[in-house]
């Protein structure tokens, strides 16, 4: 499965700028509302979570050690 | 793309202005697209006109000799930015880059004083616009000069790596800014400069811990 960033879609307020900002074509508005396509190219660039002022887009890391 | 009344009433610099007075404005603005990546101003360049996101987003920055860059704000819609060289002559401070496509107004600086000159409420407007930025410059000066940021941000990386009950834990930047104590804009920064030392590597939405006792010992752990 394609890990995809994580949309609140109940803190989105509609503005559309992390659509504006996306660089692998991973978001989209429809009616006004943010849908995140399956896209294996997302590169975890963060530039929605960046733009979002609401807090809806966001982009976790996975905190992983390597056995040294 | 017209500029209208409606769209400057939309701009914090001229909030509060009755309809009549926004009627009199479009025709000292100019406006134009600008798309993802694209350069709005350039740090260095001699500009004195104030610039006004319509809409998209505009990061502002500054970066270094050896070519890193801060990220001073991001501007949104009815934001401004260029405002410095307006008010204090020189060039401008920073950088400005479209985000995304991005719609951009601008006046000069002599229509805009003579706006301010004939119009308390812009001229309040626009003191409280710089007024914001130099708060958030302070805040950025005491975080880069007395904080060890990038020290908490190892400890708090330490502290998450470990897998929990429920699997990995996953941290976003905002979350580690909020427990650092510092913007999302500094911790970015602290992770590439962690990234640059080799500590860490970032391969898409995972951090690998790729030097654990180099972590250790900048959180003061060892």
């Amino acid at each position: 499965m394609t890990i995809k960033p994580i949309f609140d879609q109940e803190k989105c307020d509609g503005c559309g700028l992390c659509v504006t900002v996306c660089r692998c074509g991973a978001l989209e508005m429809q009616n006004n509302i943010v849908n995140i396509i399956e896209v294996a190219h997302c590169g975890w660039c963060m530039d929605c979570e960046l733009v979002c002022s609401t807090g809806a887009l966001q982009c976790p890391f996975e905190i992983v050690t390597l056995d040294t | 793309m017209t500029i209208t009344a409606e769209s400057l009433g939309k701009l914090k610099y001229f909030a509060g202005l009755e309809p009549q007075q926004l009627s009199n404005l479009p025709q000292l603005f100019k406006e134009k697209a600008f798309v993802k990546g694209q350069t709005i101003v350039a740090e260095a360049d001699i500009n004195e006109n104030v610039h006004f996101v319509s809409s998209g987003v505009v990061k502002v920055f500054k970066t270094s000799s050896e070519g890193k860059e801060q990220i001073i704000k991001l501007i949104r819609p009815g934001e401004s930015f260029n405002d410095i060289p307006v008010f204090n002559p020189g060039p401008s401070p920073y950088s400005a880059q479209a985000l995304g496509n991005t719609l951009i107004y601008w006046i000069d600086k002599k229509d805009l004083l003579g706006l301010m000159r004939n119009n308390w409420a812009v001229t309040v407007n626009a003191l409280s616009a710089v007024a914001d930025q130099s708060r958030l410059l302070l805040q950025l000066v005491e975080d880069l000069s007395f904080k060890n940021v990038t020290g908490r941000v190892a400890k708090i990386l330490l502290q998450h790596s470990t897998p929990g009950p429920e699997g990995t834990p996953r941290l976003t930047q905002y979350e580690m800014a909020a427990m650092a104590g510092t913007a999302r804009e500094v911790v970015g920064r602290s992770l590439k400069a962690l990234e640059d030392s080799g500590a860490i590597k970032l391969e898409g939405h995972r951090m690998i811990i790729s030097n654990k006792e180099y972590l250790k010992q900048l959180a003061g752990l060892n």
